[in-house]
């Protein structure tokens, strides 16, 4: 273990020993999406990741999020364990009407003032799973929805690109205006 | 007669017929005859591959352990009523309550009448006897038990299910899982589509396993339809294979060491994680290889450089996760609480016929890329690990073994690799029907496919290797203490819209 923490030491964060495009801009973004986010909430932004029927493809992208290369927390961004703590609802999948409560609930315990994105293809509407009986709809048939972030999944560097798109606008609704025409 | 057990080896021999060009036997059978392979299953004489409904007709598709032989047997189901095997063989009971959901077939004799993927909610189930009724959890009962309910909303970032717990102080005595929470009715949709849309479907039903399931979805169909891909695209779907196992085995023994309080482990293996996934979207043009294998090939061809780069990018990743796992060995804290916590004892893994690390972590010695060998692992030799003693310990060594063996397959392929097309020139579609085994990360997918006349797929049904996991983890977690979930929970990594289907 020591010879593994000096390791770490010597060599550095892994995010600025890899000079690399994805690296760079992960850094870029994270951090301007800090920037705003500190004026508008404080220092912090809480977000509940709430899977509402994906086949998990855009929880593994969200998840990398928090790894050494996207380290989102750096910025005061955090992913939180209760949606009582939450300001952002990440919304994956289409809404199957199995998790349909859960999340209508999820969204009722989450406190004002707060914002609903919804990650990926799934969540937009219902990508490949458009025709299920299963299904109950797209996010935005369930829950308000401040803004999309397209892809199947989306890539790590494309959710942080639409958490700043949110933070950009001025009125969450606008951005979701915008995002639809 | 009536108590009679026959194994699916003396079955296959016995009967008329040749086995199909997927290496199943397909068998009717009366319902003695089902029975008695029921019993069978119990017995041990042969593993419950899977078991499905199709066309008025529940299927089992059964394997010899001993001689290899698999068959797929049907039963007539049109009185929407058959013999269950649940009430012989435990595993089979989550696949029926599933089936009695979607198809309407009653297993008669499984005491477990609740449904289990219909919640009782929307249009997907008709006239659901779930609607407005309560969930009833199996009962605990004894002095100072108290439940702890979780989820479907978990605390993580991870997918939707529910696990009530009984616990005594800190102990679990029981715990029992309810799923389903991520229906999405992909076999309806998978009925009646093209073979493009129903590729697309397939690799959708457990993301994290996008590439095994294209793979068995794509192996099915060729079956059916006769066509022998080129030597470059089967050398391209096992790199994408293997570099999808490596990938989720280097995260999650980073993830279990994380459940144990050890960051420093859980940052290194996702550094080394997203370094591969980025190589795998520059190789391939996707982070995860999603929608790369296609019927009759790969839709991608991996350039020269890339094919470098990647090599190159495997050989640091060996080297850098063997210190990682060393640094794993020699933390006497970490081990603590990985050693002898969570233990799946080798009676159920048989019993369960559970795939992937989950069984070889408990001394099954199978692993469908040499028990059921497939190309391009027909020609590549390779080591399956197993270890004896179940526990969260031997399942984190399995994974960093696999990883160790699957990198070099990779270099292995790459070295053969010559140019030449990665698609078969043409795909005509026929009726027929055909069934793949591909291992995936966390175990065997198994998918069947029927092509109608027309050419579209006429009925496609998967099973997750997490179907016969998640019971165990219910087995294994019993006596631990309730902080250890997280850490078995990870172990397993078992998937939820996999077997939510």
């Amino acid at each position: 273990m020591r010879s593994f923490l000096f390791n770490a030491l010597v060599k550095g964060p892994a995010v600025t020993s890899r000079p690399q495009e994805a690296s760079a801009m992960a850094e870029e973004v994270a951090r301007s999406l800090g920037e705003r986010a500190r004026l508008r909430l404080g220092r912090s932004l809480s977000i509940r990741e709430v899977d509402a029927g994906s086949c998990n493809g855009c929880e593994l992208e969200i998840n990398a999020l928090s790894n050494p290369v996207y380290d989102i927390e750096r910025f005061g961004l955090k992913f939180v364990a209760s949606p009582r703590h939450a300001d952002v609802l990440l919304v994956t999948g289409p809404v199957t009407w199995n998790m349909k409560q859960a999340l209508e609930r999820t969204y009722a315990a989450t406190p004002n003032p707060k914002w609903v994105v919804a990650a990926g293809d799934c969540a937009a509407g219902c990508g490949v799973f458009a025709d299920s009986k299963a299904c109950a709809g797209p996010v935005s048939a369930i829950l308000p929805v401040d803004l999309h972030i397209p892809g199947c999944p989306p890539p790590p560097i494309e959710i942080l690109k639409g958490l700043l798109a949110l933070m950009d606008g001025a009125d969450g609704r606008q951005v979701l205006a915008e995002a639809r025409s | 007669m009536t108590d009679s057990i026959l194994g699916v080896s003396d079955l296959i021999a016995a009967a008329a017929g040749e086995t199909c060009a997927d290496g199943y036997r397909r068998i009717a059978v009366t319902e003695v005859e089902w029975q008695a392979l029921a019993r069978g299953c119990a017995e041990g004489r042969h593993d419950l591959l899977a078991l499905w409904v199709d066309g008025k007709r529940v299927r089992i598709a059964l394997r010899d352990p001993g001689t290899s032989l698999r068959a797929i047997v049907s039963l007539d189901c049109a009185g929407d009523r058959y013999p269950a095997i649940g009430c012989f063989h435990a595993p089979a009971i989550r696949l029926e309550r599933a089936m009695r959901d979607l198809y309407g077939c009653v297993p008669d004799g499984l005491a477990d009448d609740r449904p289990w993927l219909d919640h009782g909610v929307g249009p997907a189930f008709g006239n659901s006897s779930a609607q407005g009724q309560f969930y009833r959890f199996l009962p605990a009962e004894g002095e100072g038990l108290h439940q702890i309910p979780v989820g479907p909303v978990h605390a993580g970032i991870i997918e939707p299910g529910h696990f009530r717990f009984t616990a005594n102080g800190e102990t679990i005595v029981r715990l029992e899982q309810r799923f389903g929470y991520t229906h999405k009715g992909v076999e309806a949709l998978l009925a009646g589509g093209a073979i493009d849309k129903a590729a697309r479907l397939a690799a959708r039903i457990s993301g994290d396993s996008t590439v095994a399931y294209s793979f068995a979805f794509a192996r099915a169909v060729e079956s059916i339809c006769g066509v022998e891909i080129p030597q470059r695209a089967r050398l391209l779907r096992g790199i994408m294979a293997e570099l999808e196992r490596i990938s989720h085995h280097i995260s999650d023994f980073g993830a279990i060491c994380n459940d144990a309080s050890v960051v420093t482990i859980n940052a290194h293996c996702a550094l080394l994680r997203e370094r591969l996934l980025q190589m795998a979207d520059r190789c391939f043009g996707h982070r995860l290889m999603m929608d790369r294998i296609v019927p009759g090939g790969v839709v991608r061809d991996l350039a020269d450089d890339d094919a470098r780069a990647l090599r190159h990018l495997l050989e640091e990743t060996a080297a850098s996760f063997a210190n990682t796992v060393r640094v794993y060995d020699e933390s006497p804290s970490l081990l603590d609480r990985t050693v002898s916590t969570g233990i799946v004892t080798k009676d159920l893994a048989r019993r369960f016929a559970a795939g992937g690390f989950v069984g070889r972590a408990s001394g099954r010695d199978f692993d469908s890329r040499r028990d059921a060998a497939y190309t391009p692992y027909d020609s590549l030799s390779f080591t399956v690990p197993t270890r004896q003693r179940g526990d969260v310990d031997a399942r984190a060594w399995i994974r960093a073994e696999e990883t160790a063996a699957s990198i070099d397959m990779i270099l292995h392929m790459l070295d053969r690799l010559v140019p030449g097309p990665i698609r078969a020139g043409s795909l005509t579609p026929q009726p027929g029907e055909a069934a793949a085994l591909v291992e995936a990360f966390r175990g065997d997918v198994f998918v069947t496919v029927r092509l109608d006349e027309q050419g579209e797929v006429a009925h496609c049904h998967a099973r997750d290797p997490s179907w016969f996991q998640w019971p165990l983890l219910e087995a294994a977690i019993e006596g631990n203490i309730v902080a250890d979930f997280p850490l078995c929970n990870k172990s397993f990594n078992c998937s939820y819209s996999g077997p939510d289907l």
